[in-house]
Order: structure tokens, then C-alpha cells, then sequence
């Protein structure tokens, strides 16, 4: 795990609060009270509650590695220096392509400023220190909370030469939802754009024939967006009704 | 045979790309004359969806030149079930019950997967107890021999060997056995729990599987008979469905595949999880890089899995098989009733009759489920067909934000195009049949 990053908070009582490990990161939105009770009066006492969601922050050096991690110099600050090396060379500024890096859970997760998606994985497959051969494709996730870059496109990358495995992360904003494609690249992620374009509307801008891969042609709208229903219809089971999984109350 | 009945005559329908013969099999001197007629040599098939051949709902697009398929497609999403849209409108627990449905051939892969990614992001993958990790080794390695059976079973049945298809869903039966002894169902167990497993090991079961492995080394011996020095069996499979490792690093194929392109690349040595580290096993390689070679390795691979099971037997031992944590391990109380696993009458006695809080927690916790603390995590195991990667975003809620699969099936069935162009129509089977993608796996 990570070291936690909390700047003490100077209006708290001291010690009142202990500080939350939630209280650093990427917001992605909030939740009010805790039953999901929105059409009428919540009287369970819990409806004024408010929570923050965050995602794990951006993680300051040193990285450490996958195993128990921990303080001092590991296997993801060797990863880390030799793709801003090679970048360096390629006359490209690192701190303007990585956004951040995150390392959590045992995992590095590199966030890479769209427009430098394909030169980051052209260095990642193709330096000798580097050599992440395999992709393991691209998994998209809509946060609508995350205003101005709701659209998150996951890639992992494994290098089978040096045993090892990291994440890229590219976001795109819901009124913009273009990011390069990587086909050229990784030839494996043509479905695997096209299946993230079926379910998220994420333009792959380059592929060699972006169309749904999963849906049928003419389908409307994109399936796995957070605003598009799951659908289904309520079934009445010992004579109650039983509303469709999406429309059923549940804990927020 | 008599003359065929109007029906299954072929049905011509005239289009602006040309005509459209509609074949259900036994027309075949109409369409042959047909295109004797025509002067255009190209002729597009239309193979499947609903084809005995195509392991599932495949259509392949094939556009052939006599005997020979200049260009290849695969159509698919004919079986997306919108499984992991559905996965964010349940509990963590409750998505095993979907992950299991996904590749329908490889259940315990799908859930383990599932489970080690949502262990990873709860962080408790070292609080697993030791007899669940062994029970769920034990588990997918007899699942990877239930599966190569079925690989090999129907690879064999479309080549026409129903011989073997006879003896490979024989001793697929033997396994599907032991997970209704265990389980309570052949498929789509929803055994394996973010956690730990739903319930241990019934009375029997060791004994079984130990029997299951005594005859099915011996039973073993029966394919190598049969099929490995038959001639005409490797007259079919050799040099077909040829992808070199560079192509198979540029499809991203995995498993078998790359492993019949001599890289012994296997996530069970490279990154070991569930303590594959401590299991004594080969990993075997082939460098004909053809469809034969990956039935060799699926072979051998068989074999492997022999040794882990006879070692994860050997390695029980008595202890739970849960989390401790009460507030993850789903009350676990189930007993396998004549109607499959449900709640236990005794549980219920004492949560109804003697303890109201037990009653509370069993209710809070079946009904809202756990959290889970914010963040994403990837988990990666070596299913029978490559890498089933999942890769599972949560948002502190009780249900998962987001779980993607990256199933093998998927990204390996991709590597078709380039395993059958220029090669012969026949081949194209032998090719995907080699491939042994899973349609439900395919498009989830």
C-alpha cells in the first residue's frame, strides 16, 4: 500500500478527527443517504448524509513494487524512470504526457494525457527496457461525476520479457469522446476498441473500422454508459411486485 | 435417399451484390451448378450463426475462391447477454452467480478470477484461508481437464472422428460428477466467493476425485491411441491453423496457442496466484506452431493437471474456508439439499429461534452486501483457453461500479483471420476448432 499523503487539517480540532485515508484523491462524485430512498421522506435518520467518493490519488516517489510495496526504491520506479528516459529521448516532456501516476493495491497506474497515448505505448512495446509486448486490451469506464473527463479507457499492458505488468489510464470528456486508437500498435486491441466503442461511445480515432462489435448495427445509444438503463420488466413473485433490477431501492 | 423434399430445396433470392442461395444441407448440386453458371469465381459464405461446426453462435464470413478462402471474418455478439452491465446492479457476492455464465465451459476460472480481483481490492488476499486456496486450485485444474475434454471431443467430432467425441464427453461426465457432488450443479456453480468458497468439501468428495484421477490416467492412454500417431487424424491437424509467436504477440493470442508457438508463457509460473508457486508441474510447449501441436499441448496440459489435483488432495487440510471477517463472509451456512445448495435448516433455526442479532447481520449482509474501499484492481489467471483477465472498478459501494472481463476466447478468436486465409475451406474448422473459443465467453 501506499503511503497516505494527508496534509493535516489546520481548522480540525487537533485529534478530534482522525484523518480519513478517503480524504486524498480524484473525486468522482457524492452520495446522499444511505438507503437510497429518493421519491419521499427518508425516515430512517440517515437522509442527510452526505459521502464523497475518491479514488486513490496520485502517489509521490518512491513507487516501490508490487510486493508489500513499502517505502524505498522498487521495480515501478525502475519502470517509471526508464519510460520518462525514453520519453526524454523522444523529445517528449514527461511531466506534460503523465498526468500522475497512482500506485495502489500492488499496482502502478499510469495517466497519460491523451493526445501521447500512442507515442507512450510505442515506447512501452518497443524499448529494451521496457518491452511490454502483450496488451491486454482496453476496458472502458464512464464516471459522470468526473466532470470535464468522464470517459476512462483502462489499458494493461504485461511484459512477458521482464515479468511485469502496469495500467494506462486516458480520459476523454463526454462532449469529446475521441482518443487516438492503438491498433496500429497492439493489433490485438481491434475488438477490444471496438467493443469499448459498442459500450461507451468512445470514438478510437485511427482504427481501421471502428462499428459495434457486440450490439446489433443499428442500436441506439451505448449500453454501458451509467446514464443508460439496464431495463427489465417487474415480475410479481407471491403477490408482490418485484421492480426490475435497476429500479429496486438500493444502498448508496 | 430420395429425391429432396421442396423445403430444403435452396431458396434463391436476387440482390444487388448478386444472387443469395440459402443452403440447409443436402442442395448442394444446385448451388454447384449454379456457380458453374456464373462467370464470377468469388463467392461469399455465409457460415453459421447457427452452425454445427462453429462452437456456438460464430458466423464466419468466409469469401472463398474455389477451394480456397481469400478472406476471413468472424461475426459475433450473437450470445452478449449484457452480463457485466448486469454485474453493477448486484452485490459482490452476488456477481459469482453472473462471472460463472460467462465462459459456461470454464466456470471455476470465471469465479476465482472474479474473486481474486474483488480479495485484491478489499486486501484481503493473504486472509484467505489455506483449504479454500487448495479447494479452488483443485477445482480449476479438474475445470481445465472438463474443458480441454470438450476441446478435444468436438474438435475431434468436426473432423468426423466421433469416436472421440464419444470418449472425451465420457470422461467430461466423470468431472461434471464431482462438481454436482461438490457444488450441487454441473455448471454455473457460484462456488467460489470474494472470500472464500460458499461451503466445504461434502463427506465423499476426496474419495471421489481421488478415483476420478486413477481412471482417468488410464483413460488417458485412450487419445493417444486414438488420435495422436493417427494418420489421417495428423494429415488433418498438422501445418493448419499456422500463427508464428510473432503473430501471436500481435493478436494478443494466448494459451495454447502461444504455447504452441514454443513461448512457455503461463501465468500460473509467471505470476503466480493461489500458490501455483508451491505446485510441482511442467508447462508444455510445442514449436509447430499448427493446430496439431496445440491438441499435443492440451494433451499434456491434461496430464499436468492430473499431478496438481492428486497434490492439492494431498494437501488438505481440516480448517475453515471462509475469511474470518464477519462482515465479509457471506453466511456461509449452506447444506446441499435433494434440490441443490440452500440455506441450512439448522442456520435458520438458530437466526429465526435464538439470536436476533444473528438474524440482523445474516439479514444486513445478504441483503446490502459488503463494502468495498474505492479504487480498481486487475486479476489475472491462466484459464484453459489463455489469460482471462478481470479488471474491477469500485466505488466504496455494495455493488461493483464497473467489472470488465478480458476473456481469451475473445481476443484469441481474432487471431482466426489470420490463421485461415489462403488456406482451404475445410481447414477453416480445424483452425477455429483449434482456437476453442466459447461463444459465451466471446461476447458475455
Amino acid at each position: 500500500m501506499s503511503e497516505p499523503t494527508n496534509p493535516p487539517n489546520p481548522d480540525a480540532p487537533e485529534e478530534a478527527v482522525p484523518a480519513q485515508r478517503a480524504d486524498t484523491g480524484e473525486v468522482i462524485g457524492t452520495r446522499h443517504g444511505m438507503f437510497g430512498a429518493n421519491n419521499g421522506g427518508d425516515t430512517s435518520g440517515y437522509g442527510g448524509l452526505v459521502r464523497t467518493v475518491r479514488l486513490p490519488g496520485a502517489s509521490t516517489r518512491p513507487y516501490g513494487g508490487p510486493a508489500g510495496a513499502g517505502e524505498g526504491y522498487g521495480t515501478f520506479d525502475e519502470i517509471a524512470d526508464e519510460l520518462e528516459g525514453a520519453l526524454d529521448e523522444k523529445g517528449l516532456v514527461p511531466e506534460n504526457v503523465i498526468e500522475k501516476t497512482v500506485v495502489d493495491r500492488g499496482e502502478i497506474t499510469f495517466h497519460v494525457q491523451r493526445e501521447y497515448l500512442p507515442a507512450v505505448a510505442r515506447t512501452l512495446r518497443d524499448d529494451p527496457a521496457l518491452r511490454f509486448e502483450l496488451c491486454t486490451g482496453v476496458s472502458g469506464v464512464h464516471y459522470p461525476g468526473d466532470k470535464g473527463r468522464e470517459l476512462h479507457a483502462v489499458y494493461h499492458l504485461r511484459s512477458i520479457t521482464h515479468n511485469r505488468l502496469i495500467r494506462l489510464e486516458v480520459t476523454a470528456p463526454d462532449a469529446d469522446p475521441h482518443l487516438p486508437s492503438i491498433v496500429e500498435i497492439y493489433p490485438t486491441n481491434d475488438w477490444h476498441e471496438r467493443e469499448t466503442y459498442d459500450f461507451f461511445g468512445l470514438i478510437f480515432d485511427g482504427h481501421p473500422a471502428l462499428t459495434r462489435i457486440m450490439m446489433p448495427d443499428d442500436w441506439q445509444g451505448f449500453p454501458q454508459r451509467k446514464d443508460y438503463p439496464l431495463g427489465g420488466i417487474p415480475v410479481e413473485y407471491k403477490g408482490a411486485q418485484i421492480p426490475a433490477p435497476d429500479q429496486r431501492r438500493s444502498y448508496t | 435417399m430420395s429425391t429432396p423434399s421442396e423445403a430444403s430445396r435452396a431458396s434463391v433470392r436476387e440482390t444487388t451484390e448478386g444472387p443469395v442461395y440459402t443452403v440447409t444441407g443436402g442442395d448442394w448440386d444446385e448451388i454447384a451448378a449454379a456457380a458453374a453458371k456464373s462467370d464470377d469465381e468469388r463467392i461469399i459464405v455465409n457460415m453459421g450463426p447457427q452452425h454445427p461446426s462453429t462452437h456456438g453462435v460464430l458466423r464466419l464470413i468466409l469469401e472463398i475462391d474455389g477451394e480456397t478462402v481469400t478472406e476471413a471474418r468472424c461475426g459475433i455478439g450473437y450470445l452478449h447477454t449484457g452480463i457485466e452491465k448486469n454485474l453493477e446492479f448486484r452485490t459482490w457476492t452476488q456477481g459469482t452467480t453472473f462471472v460463472t455464465r460467462m465462459d459456461y465451459l470454464t466456470p471455476f476460472f470465471n469465479e476465482t478470477a472474479y474473486c481474486l480481483a474483488v480479495e485484491k481490492l478489499l486486501g484481503i488476499t493473504d486472509d484467505v484461508p489455506d483449504r479454500a486456496t487448495a479447494i479452488r486450485v483443485m477445482l480449476m485444474e479438474l475445470n481445465r481437464l472438463s474443458s480441454h475434454l470438450v476441446c478435444i471431443a468436438t474438435g475431434g467430432m468436426e473432423l468426423g472422428a466421433t469416436t472421440i467425441m464419444i470418449y472425451g464427453f465420457r470422461d467430461r461426465e466423470l468431472i461434471l460428477d464431482i462438481y454436482e457432488l461438490i457444488t450441487g450443479l454441473r455448471m454455473n456453480h457460484a462456488y467460489i466467493r470474494p472470500g472464500g468458497l460458499a461451503q466445504d468439501l461434502p463427506p465423499g468428495a476426496v474419495d471421489q476425485v481421488r478415483a476420478f484421477v486413477k481412471k482417468m490416467r488410464k483413460n488417458m492412454a485412450e487419445y493417444d491411441k486414438l488420435a495422436t500417431g493417427n494418420p489421417v487424424f495428423k494429415a488433418r491437424m498438422e501445418d493448419v491453423g499456422y500463427l508464428d509467436l510473432a503473430g501471436c504477440m500481435a493478436t494478443g493470442a494466448t494459451g495454447p496457442i502461444v504455447r504452441s508457438a514454443g513461448l512457455p508463457h503461463d501465468l500460473r509460473k509467471a505470476q503466480p496466484y493461489c500458490g501455483y508457486e508451491t505446485y510441482d508441474f511442467e508447462v508444455p510447449t510445442a514449436d509447430t506452431c499448427d493446430a496439431y501441436g496445440r491438441f499435443l499441448i492440451r494433451l499434456e496440459e491434461m496430464r499436468q493437471s492430473l499431478r496438481i489435483v492428486e497434490q492439492c488432495l494431498d494437501r488438505l487440510e481440516p480448517g475453515p474456508v471462509m475469511v474470518a471477517d464477519k462482515k465479509i463472509a457471506w453466511p456461509a451456512q449452506l447444506a446441499l439439499g435433494p434440490d441443490g445448495l440452500g440455506n441450512s435448516l439448522d442456520h435458520i433455526k438458530k437466526i429465526m429461534g435464538t439470536s436476533m442479532e444473528a438474524l440482523i447481520h445474516h439479514f444486513k449482509l445478504v441483503t446490502e452486501g459488503f463494502r468495498v474501499p474505492p479504487g480498481q484492481a486487475y486479476a489475472a489467471v491462466e484459464s484453459p483457453k489463455g489469460e482471462l483477465g478481470v479488471h474491477v472498478v469500485s466505488d466504496g459501494g455494495t455493488r461493483p461500479y464497473r467489472v470488465h472481463f478480458r476473456d481469451p476466447s475473445f481476443t484469441n478468436l481474432q487471431a482466426m483471420a489470420a490463421m485461415c486465409e489462403g488456406g482451404q475451406v475445410a481447414d477453416v474448422i480445424v483452425a477455429v476448432a483449434s482456437i476453442d473459443p466459447v461463444m459465451g465467453g466471446v461476447d458475455r
